[in-house]
């Protein structure tokens, strides 16, 4: 069985939601603590959503300095699975896993509500199982997840294939009125080089079960689950 | 030998500043109509201790560069630096 393992810091609070999404989907959950280098052998990492260290300084800036950080960086240089969620996306882009930075969102609110977003690049290991163009209904809830980088940066990431999600309409159409947040060309996530590190403001995790609501993010971790043990060289 | 340092630190010229522009938008109702560029950024001060000013001038730059900062969307600048008594 695939083992997830999902790194808690002081002020996560989306770790037990994660914890909870992969047992779900039939993935092994294991819980890191941000102190401890040892990944204990875990098949994939989840850098889940919160404040940490109540997001002093910048988002996700001090996080990345978190010994369970720099073993999560040998385990993404050896091809291990990383996903980052909402602060997760913020840690992996302050640790310069991912390109750019997220500030605050353009309408200086707060913004907790449901989006869609379209899958771009099926690259990444968590989106291989979809089609390019694919709508997903997932929440977001966040104060700074604008997405920015400089032009050059910008370009790069575009010609690279490296944008994972943009924020759309329902029908998948990207324009202004559904960039939830303000980010450069509505993006909503990325991916790196190799496909195994993405990151994404909008949370999978709460999207998994049919209960609750639509379950947008249900493939994105399924495939994480699925997908892991391939990953690793 | 004890200085103190003091860090100013801000979003790039070209970034939207969410914060200026609403500290901006917020003048003009209380009479100052004729402030504009507002922008917002971060003040940190520390105390290094180091045998020389350029050695504590380095480290801090180095914590601005890698802590303090992030290069991607800010710049920041070294304010030196005054010398404590021993």
């Amino acid at each position: 069985m695939t083992k997830v393992g999902v790194i808690t810091f002081p002020g996560s609070n989306d770790d037990r939601d994660a914890l909870h999404a992969v047992e779900l989907l039939g993935g092994e959950p294991v819980s890191l603590w941000h102190a401890d280098a040892d990944l204990h052998g875990v098949d994939a990492v989840i850098l889940p959503g919160g404040f940490s260290y109540g997001d002093y300084l910048r988002t996700g800036a001090l996080a990345r300095f978190a010994p369970a950080l720099a073993s999560v960086r040998d385990f993404a240089e050896r091809g291990g699975p990383v996903l980052g969620i909402c602060n997760g996306f913020q840690i992996l882009c302050e640790s310069g896993l991912l390109p750019g930075a997220l500030i605050r969102n353009r309408s200086l609110r707060f913004i907790c509500c449901w989006v869609d977003i379209r899958v771009e690049s099926t690259d990444a290991l968590i989106t291989q199982d979809l089609r390019a163009g694919d709508v997903l209904r997932i929440p977001v809830k966040h104060g700074e997840g604008q997405w920015v980088a400089s032009e050059d940066e910008v370009k790069r990431v575009e010609d690279e294939g490296l944008v994972a999600f943009r924020y759309c309409g329902p029908d998948g159409s990207i324009d202004d009125e559904h960039n939830v947040n303000g980010s450069v060309g509505n993006i909503a996530g990325l991916r790196n080089a190799r496909g195994n590190v993405a990151g994404l403001m909008p949370h999978p995790e709460h999207a998994v079960d049919a209960d609750l609501g639509p379950t947008g993010g249900k493939p994105l971790l399924a495939a994480l689950i699925a997908h892991a043990l391939e990953s690793v060289g | 030998m004890k200085r103190r340092f003091e860090v100013i630190i801000s979003l790039k010229e070209g970034l939207l500043d969410p914060q200026g522009k609403a500290v901006e938008g917020s003048l003009p109702t209380l009479g100052w109509d004729n402030v504009e560029h507002v922008r917002v950024g971060k003040h940190v001060e520390m105390t290094v201790e180091a045998d020389s000013e350029e050695a504590a001038r380095a480290q801090v730059e180095e914590i601005a560069t890698r802590v303090l900062s992030n290069p991607v969307i800010e710049v920041f600048h070294i304010i030196t630096a005054e010398e404590l008594p021993a």
